[in-house]
């Protein structure tokens, strides 16, 4: 009994005298979102201080600027998640114009039912996607180079194939039948890609004075656009994907050493075509609500998107040679971009100012997120 | 039951008019650690893509257990319970220590009983524990692998490969890039590695670091085998000696009085 007592609770491992403890702060800076989430609330701190009263912050600015982000943020996610697995593509800008020439021209021209063109221009694009991973893996050529070529076909293409089929290169109506409508008529179109949710807490948060109403009583701000659910989702999927799956484990290990994640066994091709095929999904889902909220189709939709979603995945937190990032870093990335495009003109700078202030936001996040990596991450001083 | 685990016998291998392997043959007995020597340029590194499954043999047979076998691949190696941990470790240092322990082969679980997940709190505890039995103390399984010293990293390779299951251990050259204290302990590891039983395959050009952990060593020279010695059967100079290609090591220290390799 008294043995017992005296020895007491087993021994405490030994701790090595090298390894220091590690505080909540550092843990907290070495997370690859941090950087985004402070500049985050750092770009809400100004704009609050310098648009505070001018509109941005009530329920029609929020749900404008918030649109513009969600709409990034959703092939963002894409986008995120390529990058990491160690590639990305150029690509995204000319699929957002191309898959919404595959939705309006069978829709206008050979009459086919919203419901099936929207499948069939997930289909197309998809496709496309895995050609442009299935090219990148077969050759071993760098993403950037076979997604830039993809970027004047699919381009090209959407051009061509609008002019060909239609004569037109923006297709909202072909003799009786308008877009808008046919895609208001269709009730799983409607339901999945149009108008807003919560329009009915809107109006109520109307009636009660606290939004502003139009004459009728209804809420100015309809509701929540679609777009912004999408988003939601798509960054909650794509973000516990990465965390708690196997199939992140293997993104990121593909991500960090290719070669690596091939000798333990993991399907290198298979993973990385399959984002591939995530970034023309994500493309197409824009495409797809941009047409319906825009009631047409246009060649030349998605221009600079590209560079739109890979400024985002950085801006992130990601690592331009992969291997490690976050989705959820992405979407407030997404979320700085949206403040930012529509802010400005909240207040008295002038509009090109807007891309200045990208491209240096774009630098100091590369540098933040490098520094932070190298120091916190793996140690290095 | 044979009394090779595994065999190589006469095999060659081309890169079309280069002959990488010429008529090699290897004997790994069951248990022992057996030292492959060769200087650069003398086959090892094709030999060991032929072991674990990257290059198929253009002639000659492989035999496990006695049974001829043809691995087409990595995983067909890996599943046959030949484990080869090369030079660059196959890990990935931007990941943590469960992740890249578990990497390709991550425990799952159901989250609220459908969702397949990622089962990170085994995938930890289990990383920690084995490397605690290989002498490795790591703060916690979040930290990330490029944090490690190059002994730990080597040490993490093995306890993975070990872990799951190898019952041959092909380590390519696992010293090359340590220390002196760190080649110690991957040594030790080496010599824990065959008291469970497994049987080793220590890929080295270092006769100092093979010598004293070795059973039998084969050497290599120029794609071609010079034979294979048991442990009581050869001198450590005739290793170095064997392995620069007789003469020339000879020559060679002569011109550097009082080295010795």
């Amino acid at each position: 009994m008294l043995d017992s007592s005296l020895a007491g609770p087993p021994a405490a491992t030994p701790i090595d005298e090298r390894v220091r403890g590690v505080g909540t702060v550092r843990k907290l800076l070495a997370r690859p979102e941090f950087g985004a989430i402070a500049g985050t609330l750092l770009i809400l701190a100004l704009f609050l201080m310098s648009a505070g009263d001018s509109g941005m912050f009530n329920a029609e600015g929020i749900i404008n600027w918030g649109t513009v982000a969600a709409y990034l943020g959703v092939i963002a996610v894409g986008a995120a998640l390529l990058m990491i697995a160690g590639e990305f593509d150029l690509s995204v800008g000319s699929m957002i114009g191309f898959a919404g020439m595959m939705m309006a021209i069978p829709i206008l021209e050979w009459g086919w039912s919203p419901m099936t063109a929207v499948l069939f221009a997930f289909a197309c694009a998809m496709m496309l996607g895995a050609l442009n991973g299935w090219i990148v893996v077969r050759t071993g050529l760098p993403s950037f180079i076979v997604t830039l070529a993809f970027f004047f076909i699919l381009r090209g293409l959407s051009l061509a194939i609008a002019v060909l089929l239609t004569g037109k290169t923006i297709l909202s109506s072909n003799g009786d039948v308008i877009l808008r409508e046919a895609m208001q008529a269709d009730p799983m179109v409607a339901l999945l890609f149009m108008g807003h949710v919560l329009t009915g807490l809107f109006d109520a948060c109307a009636s009660l004075g606290w939004m502003a109403a139009r004459d009728d009583g209804t809420a100015l701000a309809i509701g929540i656009p679609k777009v912004v659910v999408w988003w939601l989702v798509l960054t909650a999927v794509g973000a516990f994907t990465l965390a708690r799956t196997r199939f992140g484990n293997w993104i990121l290990a593909v991500g960090g050493d290719a070669n690596a994640a091939k000798n333990v066994g993991i399907p290198v091709s298979s993973v990385k075509i399959s984002l591939f095929m995530l970034t023309a999904f994500c493309a197409t889902l824009f495409a797809v609500l941009q047409v319906a909220d825009a009631g047409s189709a246009a060649a030349d939709r998605g221009l600079q998107k590209e560079f739109e979603a890979i400024i985002v995945a950085v801006i992130g937190g990601c690592l331009l040679r992969g291997g490690y990032g976050s989705v959820i870093g992405a979407a407030f990335g997404a979320l700085i971009f949206g403040m930012v495009q529509i802010g400005i003109g909240y207040t008295s700078i002038d509009n090109n100012w807007y891309r200045v202030f990208l491209g240096a936001m774009l630098l100091i996040a590369v540098i933040f997120n490098n520094y932070v990596r190298s120091r916190y991450s793996l140690g290095k001083s | 039951m044979s009394d090779y685990i595994l065999q190589l016998e006469d095999v060659s291998k081309f890169f079309g008019p280069v002959i990488a392997l010429s008529g090699v043959t290897l004997r790994l007995k069951r248990g022992e650690v057996h030292c492959l020597l060769g200087d650069n340029g003398a086959g090892k590194s094709t030999l060991i893509k032929t072991l674990a499954g990257v290059h198929m043999p253009d002639k000659g047979r492989y035999l496990l257990n006695g049974k001829e076998v043809s691995l087409r691949s990595p995983c067909d190696a890996l599943d046959a319970g030949v484990a080869t941990v090369y030079q660059d470790l196959a890990l990935v240092p931007l990941m943590s220590v469960g992740r890249n322990f578990f990497m390709g082969r991550e425990p799952v679980r159901r989250l609220l009983g459908v969702l397949p997940v990622m089962d990170h709190e085994t995938a930890n505890r289990i990383s920690v524990e084995k490397l605690a039995d290989m002498g490795i103390r790591v703060r916690d399984a979040e930290q990330v692998v490029g944090t490690m010293s190059g002994g730990e990293k080597q040490c993490l390779a093995i306890a993975r490969a070990i872990y799951f299951g190898a019952q041959v251990l092909i380590l390519d050259e696992p010293t090359a890039a340590l220390g002196v204290k760190q080649s110690a302990n991957v040594l030790r590891l080496i010599i824990k590695a065959r008291e469970r039983g497994i049987s080793v395959i220590f890929i080295t050009h270092n006769a100092n670091h093979a010598f004293p952990v070795g059973d039998s060593f084969t050497l290599l020279n120029r794609g071609q085998s010079m034979g294979t010695y048991a442990k009581g059967e050869i001198s450590k100079e005739d290793l170095l000696d064997m392995m620069a290609g007789g003469t020339e090591m000879s020559t060679l220290l002569d011109d550097l009085d009082g080295v010795t390799i």
